[in-house]
């Protein structure tokens, strides 16, 4: 379908972008890889009065390091998460994870920001970037600020971001000593959403479970920590049984929703499941 | 060396039986042709359709003022607008004498009975314009209570779909052999049966989904009218809308140019297209309308859709002694061109390959307040074949047999043939041991089954079985006579004529209109044979009611079987045509002359020769031509098939369930498929695999979802999963080859047969792997949840949430083309 009529604004750098912003009216919309903004503006589920394109800033797009810290420019496409090189030796759950969004093409136009502004419960980045603690990088008229990833998903698809300000940079903590990760993704067909995933990243200490992050994937309204699971698989033996017992906690405190794909307490069993294979993977069982 | 090998080796090679390349995929694969939407003709207005966005209400007031002041809209109608003129969607097919048919306006006008139902049009001067001023148009709605269950909508007292009629049954159809004379009587047979079996299955509703979305374009000159539509059927339209709109049939030009799928899905006469057609009479001017994906998914026809209650008699022993099956089929709100007609014909099915002595169908044609059901790939036969497979196996558990050894014990035998059913159909050809032990090899039949045993001793959670489908189909179709005593409303013939043109290019005109099947490339290969001309100097026109005048169009499997035999008809009738000519040539008897590898030589005269394109150049000068004769070698068929073909087949299915999270995996297919001669193994593979994806989607995927309140929750392809390469295993295909005795080509028809023959055999493989933890029925689409649930909880895996998933939103929601409702209006930051 055509979207409703709207104004264009393409500026070059950050600050024109926030300036296009503020210019904008009422309900201006960020556009970056449009593989969920432009559907859902066809679909006239969303009419804003201004599109700020920010295909053309080229200094969000990119990956470096600083120190402890990977920095991925929000414009980032999926594409180019896969194949960094940065990525897959610092942080290769998020280049995992990416592997499993969507077809070549869209992967190819959606960004790691856009996916993370968004915030579809079912999308697979925001679970991720919990599990990682990652930071947000947020520009707006009054300067940057730095928002932490449990702070930054606040409700369904609504996040930090304030009218007025854009996500310029996700800072990823470098994972240091011997991690293993694995992204657990269950879905019908290849390219679909999430009915449930599990992203675990777990560090082995001499044959036990040093320690455990698990982000929890379309479990509920945002990305939610399987707390509970992390704190049993702590100093927990490397064993399935050990990892089996955890993983049986791993629905506690979340509300998953009910629709075509599965029913909340069909998601609460495999929530378990995949929490089991995700550390399983990830502890190299 | 040899004279006599030489020979050989010169003479051209046979093209039937080639695995050419198609000659029409390049200009359909890259779009570079005349796709409906493509056409832009000067002046041309756009439409767009404003569609209810609820499912059974009273139209109480329309507004559209303010659509209408919208910049660049031309006009804005309403149903009261266009009521005098729109006549009904036509019915072809009333299957009993009493059937209801409450009549199907194209466009509202009192009330609205499903979703996505047109209600107003808005005329712009761009699609945008037209598209943007949908949202203005402001309609009241008094709700009634909409109709959604068929069980419950046949119960006494139930809510009316049509409140003016008397129930929510259109009709009540029944074939009993007893009563036919082709078998003994039903309930005698069940209550003399040792074991009788019953089941409830159900055929979920499926949308066709065709690739390229439906689109019109009308252009009025003068009193003449030209129609360009993505339909699979233009010149059944053509009567059709020359019927419903008095436009008269002279004065209408249909065109179907290349068209993307239809799968069923455009054989129809859609309410769009006739809208389109007042439109354009009512202005005076060139109008477009194409639709978008959610409107397609809403309101463009959809198919299957039954509750089948079958039981099946045997005795302890396997030999089966009855079949009764008892159907409600849902029609949806309306009656469009062959809704009640789809699960009749497959009333002729349900026995399959099997030798009952006694049958008995019945159906009620059920309304819904949902967008009407109609043909989709296999109309009726899917949903027989289904039953009949899935209750082969069911019986097969009751008697502790190898469901293969039940079906060899009663399966019509390849010396029996031809064979008359217990439903009175006689099938032409077959072997259904030969395909199916060569269907066995290719699956590694014995390898799977010792695995499925390890697995089960080991308590193995991913879980591994084996289905089967064997099965056969009523294709060609069809019999002019047979339909007419079906009541249905037309001839199944088919129609074709030759023109060779002066330079020897030969020029083939279809009545089957393609809309993707590689026709053109079958139909030269058929022609290049015949005539003995090269396969590149063969044209094919088609789909253009002033180019190909005649004609009956493409479905049923019919295309090859029916009009490739005219094409050859006319061949032969052009070769003999042209044998008087080049006896006149070559001053030689008529019965002295020999045609082969396209030309005429005298016997016992070497170098006597004269060539049929020789001859189109000769009959186009016209100077030297014997004078009883016409200056023409030009020559037209109509083949009226005294039989339908039945391919039949083996198709096994290897399946992984993994009992931990009820997710399935196709581990293996095999199936060997007997569809007479192949005149093309490279279309007949690709058919093969398209309707096996198909047959496996419905197995597995594909459901429309309604909820309780008549909203269509798989209203994008984000909840209509339809599944791509990546989610199909590799299919392991062969065939074996009886030819079909009614045609001169041999060919029993491929189009439906993957899709028919997929289903049940997946479906069993799942069960098969599953039924030892309890497990005797899975509804289908085989979501993970619900095979879940069938291993844990026990039962069918029980009914789906029916909200859609809630990336872009629950986009599903939207129910009218543009306009968000307050069910649909998004909270958060989107
Ligand atoms: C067919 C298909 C399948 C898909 N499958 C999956 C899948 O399996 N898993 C998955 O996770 N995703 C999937 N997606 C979504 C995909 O990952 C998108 O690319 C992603 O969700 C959005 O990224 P984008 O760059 O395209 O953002 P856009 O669509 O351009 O924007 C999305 C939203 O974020 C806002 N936004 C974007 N950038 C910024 C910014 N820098 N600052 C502030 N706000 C911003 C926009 O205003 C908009 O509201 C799929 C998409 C499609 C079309």
């Amino acid at each position: 379908m055509i979207p409703a009529p709207f104004a264009y604004a393409r500026p070059t750098t950050v600050d024109e972008a926030l300036q296009a912003i503020a210019d904008g009216g009422e309900d201006v919309k960020i556009l970056a890889g449009g593989q969920s903004l432009i559907p859902v503006m066809r679909l006239r589920l969303a009419a804003p009065e201004t599109v700020v394109d920010l295909t053309r800033v080229t200094e969000l797009r990119g990956v470096r390091e600083e120190g402890d810290t990977l920095v991925i420019g929000a414009m980032t496409t999926h594409h180019d998460v896969i194949t960094d090189p940065l990525i897959a030796q610092h942080a290769p759950l998020i280049a995992e994870a990416t592997e499993t969004v969507a077809d070549r093409q869209v992967r190819r136009r959606g960004t790691f920001g856009g996916a993370l502004a968004h915030a579809d419960p079912a999308g697979d980045l925001p679970a991720v970037a919990l599990a990682l603690d990652a930071e947000f990088v947020i520009a707006g008229p009054n300067g940057r600020r730095t928002v932490g990833a449990a702070d930054f998903f606040v409700d369904y698809l609504t996040t930090a971001l304030e009218d007025g300000e854009l996500l310029v940079e996700i800072r990823v903590p470098k994972l240091s000593g011997t991690w293993g990760v694995r992204y657990e993704k269950f879905n019908r067909v290849a390219q679909a959403w999430s009915i449930v995933a599990v992203a675990a990243a777990v560090r082995r200490e001499n044959g036990h479970i040093a320690e455990a992050r698990i982000g929890l994937t379309n479990m509920g309204p945002t990305p939610l920590r399987a707390r509970a699971t992390e704190a049993a698989l702590a100093g927990a033996d490397a064993t399935p049984e050990a990892i089996a017992a955890a993983a049986r906690s791993a629905g506690e405190g979340t509300s998953p929703s009910s629709d075509l794909n599965g029913q909340a307490d069909y998601r609460a069993h495999l929530v378990q499941v995949l929490t089991r294979r995700a550390v399983s993977a990830a502890a190299g069982l | 060396m040899t004279v006599t090998e030489d020979a050989a080796t010169l003479a051209p090679a046979k093209e039937v039986g080639q695995p050419r390349r198609r000659k029409e995929d390049a200009r359909l694969i890259t779009g570079r042709t005349t796709w409906t939407d493509n056409m832009v003709l000067n002046g041309m207005l756009h439409l767009a359709v404003v569609r209810s966005p609820v499912a059974h209400a009273r139209i109480t007031g329309v507004d559209v003022s303010a659509a209408q002041q919208a910049p660049n809209v031309v006009a804005v109608l309403t149903g009261r607008d266009l009521a005098a003129e729109q006549g009904s969607i036509p019915c072809a097919w009333p299957v009993t004498a009493d059937m209801v048919n409450p009549g199907h306006p194209s466009i509202a006008v009192d009330q609205v009975n499903h979703v996505g139902e047109a209600v107003a049009i808005v005329v712009g001067r761009t699609k945008a314009a037209a598209t943007d001023a949908v949202e203005l148009v402001d309609i009241d709605y008094e709700l009634l209570p909409p109709v959604l269950d068929m069980e419950t909508a046949v119960q006494d007292g139930a809510d009316l779909v049509h409140d003016e009629l008397e129930s929510n049954t259109s009709y009540h159809f029944v074939f009993d052999a007893g009563e036919a004379g082709t078998g003994v009587d039903t309930e005698q047979a069940f209550a003399d049966a040792e074991v009788v079996v019953s089941r409830r299955l159900v055929q979920q509703r499926l949308i066709p989904a065709f690739m390229e979305p439906r689109s019109v374009v009308v252009q009025p000159q003068g009193d003449n009218f030209t129609m360009w539509s993505a339909t699979q059927i233009p010149h059944v339209l053509r009567v059709m809308l020359a019927m419903v709109t008095g436009v008269p049939e002279h004065k209408l030009r249909i065109i179907a140019p290349d068209v993307g799928g239809g799968f069923g899905g455009k054989l129809q006469v859609n309410p769009e297209e006739v809208l389109a057609l007042l439109v354009a009479r009512r202005l005076g001017k060139p109008v477009k309308w194409t639709e978008t994906r959610s409107e397609s998914l809403m309101a463009a026809h959809h198919g299957r859709g039954q509750v089948q209650f079958i039981d099946i008699a045997s005795d302890r022993q396997g030999n089966v002694k009855g079949l009764r099956v008892r159907l409600l089929a849902d029609m949806g709100a309306y009656l469009r061109l062959i809704t009640p007609g789809v699960p009749a014909l497959g009333a002729f099915m349900f026995p399959g390959i099997y030798k009952f002595p006694a049958y008995r169908f019945e159906c009620d044609g059920v309304f819904t307040n949902k967008v009407p059901t109609d043909a989709y790939r296999g109309a009726g036969r899917p949903e027989a074949t289904f039953a009949i497979e899935r209750i082969m196996d069911e019986l097969a558990v009751e008697l502790d047999m190898d469901p293969l050894e039940l079906r060899r014990k009663n399966w019509i035998g390849a010396e029996e043939f031809p064979f008359t059913t217990v439903a009175g159909l006689e099938y032409d050809s077959g072997d259904y041991e030969q395909a199916t032990q060569k269907a066995l090899d290719l699956l590694g039949y014995d390898e799977l089954r010792a695995e499925q045993k390890r697995r089960r001793e080991s308590n193995d959670p991913v879980q591994l079985g084996i289905g089967f489908s064997t099965f056969t189909e009523m294709c060609g179709l069809a019999p002019s006579r047979v339909l007419g005593s079906l009541s249905y409303g037309a001839g199944g013939w088919e129609s074709a004529s030759i023109r060779m043109l002066p330079t020897g290019k030969v020029e083939v005109v279809t009545g089957s209109t393609p809309h993707g099947q590689g026709h053109e490339t079958a139909w030269s290969q058929l022609v290049a044979d015949q005539l003995g001309v090269p396969f590149e100097d063969v044209e094919v026109l088609h789909g253009d009611t002033a180019v190909s005048p005649r004609g009956m169009d493409t479905y049923g499997s019919r295309s090859l079987v029916v009009g490739g035999t005219a094409v050859v008809k006319a061949a032969e009738k052009v070769v003999a045509k042209a044998r008087k000519v080049a006896a006149h040539l070559l001053e030689a008897s008529e019965d002295d002359l020999e045609f082969a590898d396209g030309k005429f030589s005298v016997r016992g005269t070497p170098g006597a020769a004269v060539g049929i394109q020789e001859i189109a150049l000769a009959v186009f000068a016209a100077h030297n031509y014997p004078e009883d004769v016409e200056p023409s070698i030009d020559a037209e068929a109509t083949f009226d098939p005294v039989n339908f073909s039945f391919p039949h087949g083996t198709h096994l299915c290897a399946m992984e369930v993994d009992t931990d999270t009820g997710m399935v995996k196709i581990r293996k297919y095999a199936c060997v498929d007997d569809v007479g001669t192949v005149v093309n193994p490279l279309i007949v593979e690709g058919q093969i695999h398209g309707g096996l994806a198909q047959g496996i989607a419905q197995a597995l995927y594909e459901e429309a979802v309604y909820d309780a309140d008549g909203n269509l929750t798989t209203g994008s392809f984000v909840d209509y999963l339809v599944p791509s390469a990546a989610d199909l295993p590799h299919f392991d295909t062969a065939n074996t080859v009886h030819v079909a005795p009614g045609n001169p080509i041999g060919a029993k028809g491929v189009g439906e047969a993957g899709c028919i023959a997929s289903t049940p055999a997946v479906v069993n493989a799942a069960l098969d792997a599953v039924r030892h933890l309890g497990v005797s029925d899975i509804l289908m689409p085989l979501t993970p949840e619900r095979v879940w649930r069938a291993i844990h909880e026990g039962g069918d895996g029980g009914a789906r949430a029916a909200a859609g998933t809630n990336a872009y939103g629950g986009a599903q929601t939207e129910s009218t083309a543009g306009v968000s409702t307050p069910q649909s209006s998004l909270g958060g930051d989107r």
